[in-house]
């Protein structure tokens, strides 16, 4: 186990260097700099820009001095944000991000894992259909609709809920943290259920019954170990997905995250926030993926057997 | 059902998860709602109650949540306590007044500093600031300012004309590389010390006569002068603290951050979280702090439109920066009196890039422009709300109103386009409109494909790009024609036409004409009178547009949502206010 994650830690490195390196270049070979207005700037003004972000350097000094400063964990100082660095940025806007994450993960698991567990038990009944249907609309309603939408019903008709801000009243994490987590529980709703449909008609199953088990520890003791394993390969890269894929909640609910410095910076060709946030959610995406591939190993002996023999 | 049912649920959802001795915690969290299921389908009658009384405090807590507090809108509670909420388009880059650009972070600065005068929100001329008074010299290019003798930084040191004189060659020491500086170009010797060619302040046109008395030597009589010494970049900041903090030219410097920066305005700052709001509150040190009437003010940064129009309507919003346009019509019809609309100085226009043919025939140039139907335009795509334009100077400029050399006129035009050699377009060669990528722009252009192709039977395509992609295409003259918006930076004309001096950095259509920059180089700066310097503007425009190297299209508007309860916030020509003009009525006096 320990050789395998060591393995897989090293194999994280070449990866987040190259989408380091790619990043770096992509950026500036983007048309338009961070300086670039729709008021002319004046040549000493440019110059003198570019001599305090160090852009009048050669292209691979700069990268070398990138990836130096990356090493002692200095991401560099944000283009658009004067007197601010884009560490300070990311960890002002993460932990809101997470904490959006965690509770649309919450709504995704509570719903999804309900929904398709309730769904495989009749299938292709009225019980199947229904939850079925509405985890595709889950799926396909994106969340620049649902947002508003769920604002319009519970915020200003029913006037039940905050529509908009984080932390500053009681409820207003609730109508964002839904629609971000609509989608995943759409997704976990359908893995679940075919989990559980394939589980439901294995032999053990059969036994365990056969054997005089009340229905209610057949499900939910047997059945749900095996049924829910892909929902648990999908909750890893699920959470680095919520993280890097918040900002369109962000921006509906007004929340102070991660995501909408990171749209912010694109348009504003903010280099440095551009690529330390990129730099982030790859590492966390990576690490998400290594966790999930883990915590299966760890519920299924088949593939603990198979990581066994293969290191 | 009581609250009691919160610790029984509480507890049976511990159990529940004991009894099944599940250790791998990850797979419970799965498990829950399942266990939920069965709970309620368990012959047990306790469990049963469970999952009821589960949902019924659930619904308990989540009504308890909403209703908590007094049943007050923050609107309402802010007019009580004098706190104006404000919609405020997006995160300010920083709060150096030397550095940032932008109208989100003026809004704040114009707070927090003051500048040697502030402008009358009404009328827009000026009045005294941290000047109390000023004298002129008979060749109109001394100014010599007498500053307030109680004014003070929010330290508590008091302002001087050193303050001024050192801030001025901050803003305009080349390295420090502030985009606006070019706002103090009319002093003398300002522009050479921006640009490196000389290096020793003292030559340039600010000298320090007293503690309280600032002289300004200028290199012409520039009647708008005053309009500029209102602009952030000409504000005074504190030396002390810039050097306590590192160089004065140092962009990164942690001097404009909350807890560090000193200030001299109305208000001080006393919240700042990075995109959630910035707080700043009354300073009672504030020389004039009895004429403020506002308590505090909240800024917002409200970059989505939708959004931010939803928080004026749920009341957590004073003012909205902006309306989205399609929501224009429905406050109209309405609540027409939480909707305010008035003309803005600028105007949006199409630019022709004269260095390539066929568009280096002013004739085709001409065509085009005539060819528009502006009014229907404005009428359809643009909801009626803004004005169609014939000038590139918005009328009304402080007096000044373009002159009308054309009109609607598709015969015309198509008699210009044949005597250029295209009759009814016929070899004309396909050409394309670029826009940044946006709906309102996609529409117009749409429609003045539509005009084009009808009227002059050309065939023209549409190009959109990402604003930075389309600002460098724009650079690189890699485009035919344009779609471009200029906001006056001060009230005058000039503000405007000087953009088209040759090779000027922000004429990027190639027009030239010696008689124009002689204009606005020579004639109209040494100009004595308002009616002399206007006719020569009218000259000026007369010149553009007989040449067409840009093709107005509409006068701009700025929109609002605004509750009534605000006083002392006049629409004016410049969107500006005066915080020391605005109250908040409480609805329930």
């Amino acid at each position: 186990m320990w050789r395998f994650l060591t393995w897989r830690l090293l194999q994280a490195i070449p990866v987040i260097l190259a989408v380091i390196t790619i990043t770096f270049f992509l950026v500036r070979a983007a048309p338009g700099g961070p300086f670039s207005t729709e008021k002319a700037v004046h040549p000493q003004v440019q110059a003198a820009l570019e001599a305090q972000y160090r852009l009048d350097q050669p292209m691979i000094q700069q990268y070398l001095s990138y990836l130096g400063d990356l090493v002692q964990g200095d991401l560099g100082p944000s283009f658009n944000f004067p007197g601010r660095s884009v560490n300070e940025l990311i960890f002002s806007g993460l932990p809101i991000t997470a904490e959006l994450g965690l509770y649309a993960m919450l709504v995704a698991v509570l719903i999804g894992g309900l929904a398709g567990v309730f769904a495989a038990l009749k299938p292709n009944s009225l019980q199947d259909y229904v939850p079925m249907s509405l985890s595709m609309i889950g799926i396909c309603m994106p969340s620049f609709l649902l947002g508003p939408l769920l604002v319009l019903i519970f915020g200003i008709w029913l006037d039940w809920l905050p529509i908009s801000g984080w932390g500053n009243s009681p409820g207003d994490k609730v109508l964002p943290s839904i629609t971000l987590g609509a989608m995943y529980a759409g997704y976990i709703a359908r893995l679940s259920r075919s989990g559980m449909l394939e589980v439901l008609s294995a032999d053990y199953l059969r036994t365990a019954r056969a054997k005089g088990l009340p229905e209610r520890v057949v499900i939910a003791k047997h059945a749900l170990r095996g049924g829910l394993l892909p929902v648990i390969t999908f909750l890893g890269p699920a959470f680095a997905g919520l993280l890097s894929g918040s900002f369109v909640v962000e921006t509906v609910f007004q929340i102070p995250g991660l995501g909408r410095f990171y749209i912010q910076a694109a348009f504003n060709r903010d280099y440095t926030m551009i690529l330390g946030t990129t730099t982030f959610l790859a590492a966390l995406i990576v690490f998400f993926n290594l966790l999930s591939d883990v915590s299966a190993a760890w519920l299924n002996p088949r593939l603990r057997y198979q990581f066994k023999k293969a290191s | 059902m009581r609250v009691e049912t919160i610790p029984t649920l509480v507890r049976s959802c511990y159990l529940a998860s004991i009894r099944h001795k599940s250790n791998r915690a990850l797979l419970k969290l799965v498990q829950f709602p399942t266990h939920l299921y069965f709970l309620a389908n368990s012959p047990m009658k306790h469990t049963r109650l469970t999952l009821r009384s589960f949902l019924i405090s659930l619904s308990v807590l989540l009504i308890a949540s909403c209703s908590s507090g007094p049943d007050e809108t923050r609107v309402e509670q802010g007019n009580r306590e004098g706190v104006l909420h404000f919609g405020n388009g997006a995160e300010p880059q920083g709060l150096d007044p030397h550095i940032v650009t932008g109208v989100p972070e003026h809004h704040v600065i114009q707070a927090l500093f003051e500048g040697l005068v502030l402008k009358n929100p009404y009328t827009l001329e000026v009045e005294p600031g941290l000047a109390a008074s000023w004298d002129i010299s008979e060749d109109g290019r001394v100014y010599t300012f007498h500053l307030q003798e109680n004014a003070s930084w929010s330290n508590g040191d008091p302002i001087t004309a050193e303050d001024f004189r050192w801030s001025w060659e901050r803003a305009l020491t080349p390295a420090l590389g502030n985009l606006y500086n070019y706002m103090l170009f009319p002093v003398v010797n300002a522009q050479a010390f921006a640009e490196g060619l000389i290096e020793d302040f003292s030559e340039v046109g600010v000298r320090v006569l007293d503690e309280h008395t600032l002289e300004v030597s200028l290199n012409e009589p520039t009647p708008y002068i005053l309009q500029l010494f209102d602009h952030y970049s000409t504000f005074p900041v504190h030396r002390g603290t810039i050097e306590a903090f590192g160089s004065p030219t140092d962009r990164f410097s942690q001097w404009a951050r909350l807890g560090n920066i000193v200030t001299n305005g109305a208000f001080e700052l006393t919240e700042w979280d990075l995109n959630s709001h910035i707080r700043v509150e009354k300073r009672e040190s504030y020389w004039d702090s009895a004429n403020v009437s506002l308590n505090a003010i909240v800024f917002y940064p409200t970059e989505n439109l939708t959004t931010e129009e939803r928080m004026f309507r749920d009341g957590q919003l004073h003012r909205t920066g902006d309306i989205p346009l399609d929501k224009v019509p429905v406050y109209l019809a309405e609540s027409p009196e939480s909707i305010e609309i008035a003309p803005y100085i600028g105007t949006y226009y199409y630019m022709i890039n004269t260095t390539k043919a066929p568009f280096d025939d002013a004739r085709v140039r001409k065509a085009l422009a005539m060819s528009l139907d502006r009014e229907l335009l404005v009428e359809t795509v643009l909801e009626g709300i803004v004005d169609p334009a014939y000038g590139v100077v918005p009328p009304g400029t402080l007096g000044y109103n373009p002159p009308k050399t054309f009109d609607f006129d598709p015969e015309g035009a198509r008699a210009l386009l044949a005597e250029a050699g295209f009759p009814n377009g016929e070899g004309f060669p396909s050409f394309d409109i670029l826009y940044n990528t946006q709906e309102s722009h996609r529409k117009i252009a749409v429609a003045i494909q539509q005009m084009w192709a009808q009227h002059l039977g050309v065939a023209v395509g549409l190009v959109n790009q990402e604003w930075k992609v389309y600002l460098s295409t724009q650079e690189n003259m890699a485009y035919d024609v344009s779609r471009r918006g200029w906001i006056g930076d001060y009230v005058d004309p000039n503000t405007f036409l000087d953009m088209f001096i040759t090779d000027g950095g922000n004429n990027k259509t190639g027009f030239s004409d010696a008689r124009y920059d002689q204009i606005i180089f020579q004639d109209a700066p040494a100009s004595t009178s308002r009616e002399e310097r206007y006719a020569l503007f009218e000259e000026a425009e007369r010149i553009l547009l007989e040449q067409m190297p840009i093709i107005p299209i509409y006068t701009y508007k700025s929109k609002h949502l605004r509750v009534p309860s605000i006083q002392g916030m006049p629409a004016n020509l410049m969107d500006y206010f005066n915080y020391k003009y605005v109250s908040l009525e409480s609805e329930s006096e």
